[in-house]
């Protein structure tokens, strides 16, 4: 009886978790151990598997040495990061450190900049692309340019190889400035006003109080965003899909695109999974660092 | 301090501050009107026709064009992507409620072999980044004759969104007292019973928030719509509105209208669900 009872509660406690672990085994588990397997083999995903041919580790000796357009394809993700680590984040930390006060309008702001947050990337992209790119009349940047006599400025700025990746990367920022925002804003609230008050009163400047206040007590919050902004936008892509429509001979091109092309293109299953290996070990070893670097600033 | 010099200093800090507040609001504003912009004139030029969007830079077009909106939603197959949208995102956000919530009681209740390594493993899955698993996922769909079909979509979008609902489930039942459930179980109340009867009316916050993220990430999601459909009738928006690109590459009043078909449902429900997500943030990043 006893015995019995034990072991229908265990069957009930697994049988809350069944359907988690199911759906998780299938959908996230299999892949995962799948694409380690799949980027040994030379496959084009429509003959069955069994036809497969193993190639050892060809498909990585291929990416790390015959394959230049991956290469720049992570360069340019690796552009587009670095001004969202520097421009997008410091115009972040601004807009929180404004709104870190006693300011009139503040829940309008917070409202507002978080709306680009939640537009899909395809909207996103779309719209700032007919909004830059499309209509010489519709223009916005260029009637601005126009309007301060720079009009030979003025061009179809996505579909200049010149230009493509910078408007790529300050749309992208446009977008995701509102994350760092609400987590940078969060994170300034916990800091107790009292040892502002107290800086206060032992005479500090607003600068000694920010410098030896704010920044020591915002630096994990700080190494958490860039963490999160290495992450997301190294695997930017649906965005350049809606603004540019594709990899642009190669001047928009990032991993998560090539792999697509791998995949759909030129159906090279087992080297797409290979160029994913390669770009999840690269975000791995990314984050790893920065862990180590948020850690030690905080010491 | 005399008095005299206190009420000189005092005004000159006023008026500093002042200078400043207004610096401070201009800048917010500035930004403010840069996240705005965009979106009031996508609004606006679906109310244009194909002539007058080349020419007319007006954000209150006149005479507004609101047939757009018919034509996108009929002729523009609109109306049948929008419905494909709100049948995946609520089917998936159903099912994730059901069965994170399942998951995250249990985790955080129930004391079982392997429940410790099972939470970290899907803590892990929130963490690791797999960008290449769409490839393998792709193989696994065709293998299970899910691909093109409703049902694969909707189980792969709900494995995406299950790590962060379990883990905002179980950790928000971490904080909550036992003894609520006590009284239950001395009621003779079964595990199935707690459950439904006492934990999911208690964590009504937390599922709040579990649905605003998950509804906002079904709705938007692109990468598993392209590699799972190729039918165009079973499409989601964002997908389709690329295709739609494709074909239709001039008809922008349309693709405008199509583009605020896509934005206004996601903006209303992030005005009416704002803070539940500013919580969401607070206890993910917090």
């Amino acid at each position: 009886m006893k015995l019995e009872s034990t072991l229908k509660s265990t069957l009930e406690n697994y049988g809350f978790i069944f359907p988690a672990v199911l759906i998780f085994s299938l959908f996230y588990i299999y892949p995962f151990v799948q694409i380690f397997h799949l980027s040994f083999f030379d496959w084009d995903g429509i003959v069955p598997f069994k036809d497969a041919v193993p190639v050892g580790w060809g498909n990585f000796k291929e990416i790390f040495s015959q394959d230049p357009t991956w290469w720049q394809a992570t360069r340019n993700a690796g552009f587009i990061t670095v001004i969202a680590l520097t421009f997008q984040n410091i115009l972040a930390f601004l807009l929180a450190l404004a709104c870190d006060r006693e300011i009139r309008m503040k829940n309008f702001y917070c409202l507002t900049f978080f709306i680009p947050v939640v537009l899909s990337e395809i909207v996103v992209g779309m719209t700032w692309r007919f909004l830059i790119n499309d209509f010489d009349g519709a223009n916005v940047v260029n009637r601005m340019l126009g309007a301060l006599s720079l009009s030979h400025l003025a061009h179809h700025w996505l579909f200049d190889p010149r230009t493509a990746l910078t408007t790529v990367a300050l749309v992208h920022c446009w977008k995701g400035f509102g994350w760092g925002f609400l987590i940078f804003l969060a994170g300034l609230q916990t800091i107790p006003r009292e040892l502002y008050e107290a800086a206060r009163v032992d005479g500090a400047s607003a600068w000694e109080t920010f410098r030896n206040i704010t920044v020591p007590l915002i630096m994990p919050v700080m190494g958490l965003v860039a963490i999160l902004t290495v992450l997301g936008t190294m695997q930017i892509f649906a965005l350049i899909i809606g603004l540019v429509g594709g990899e642009f001979a190669g001047h928009t091109s990032v991993p998560v695109l090539r792999i697509l092309a791998s995949m759909q293109g030129s159906s090279r299953f087992g080297y797409a999974c290979a160029q994913g290996m390669t770009f999840g070990m690269i975000l791995v070893t990314l984050s790893f660092f920065q862990y180590r670097l948020a850690r030690r600033a905080r010491v | 301090m005399s008095g005299a010099a206190a009420v000189t200093s005092n005004t000159y800090y006023k008026a500093k501050r002042a200078a400043l507040n207004v610096a401070i609001h201009l800048f917010l504003v500035g930004v403010a009107i840069t996240c705005l912009y965009p979106l009031l004139w996508m609004v606006s030029s679906s109310l244009k026709t194909q002539q007058t969007i080349f020419t007319d830079i007006s954000l209150m077009p006149h005479p507004a064009h609101f047939e757009n909106y018919i034509d996108a939603w009929r002729t523009g197959g609109f109306g049948r992507y929008f419905l494909n949208s709100i049948f995946y995102t609520v089917s998936v956000v159903v099912g994730i409620l059901l069965i994170a919530s399942l998951a995250g009681y249990a985790f955080s209740r129930f004391r079982f072999r392997g429940r410790t390594v099972l939470f970290i493993m899907f803590i892990a899955a929130m963490m690791i980044p797999v960008p290449g698993s769409f490839v393998a996922l792709s193989v696994l769909l065709n293998k299970l004759h899910l691909r093109n079909t409703p049902l694969g979509y909707i189980l792969c979008m709900i494995n995406v969104g299950l790590p962060m609902s379990i883990f905002l489930i179980k950790t928000f039942f971490d904080t909550m007292p036992r003894e609520i459930e006590d009284a239950a179980r001395i009621d003779g109340c079964s595990k199935i019973g707690m459950w439904r009867h006492v934990a999911l009316p208690l964590a009504r916050p937390v599922l709040a928030v579990v649905v605003v993220f998950n509804a906002l990430n079904v709705w938007n999601e692109y990468l598993l719509a392209l590699i799972v459909f190729h039918d165009k009738n079973l499409m989601p928006l964002q997908r389709a509105l690329m295709v739609f690109r494709g074909e239709f590459l001039t008809n922008y009043p349309l693709l405008m209208a199509g583009l605020t078909i896509t934005a206004l449902p996601i903006i209303i429900v992030y005005l009416a669900m704002q803070k539940h997500i500013v919580r969401g943030v607070t206890a993910v990043f917090g």
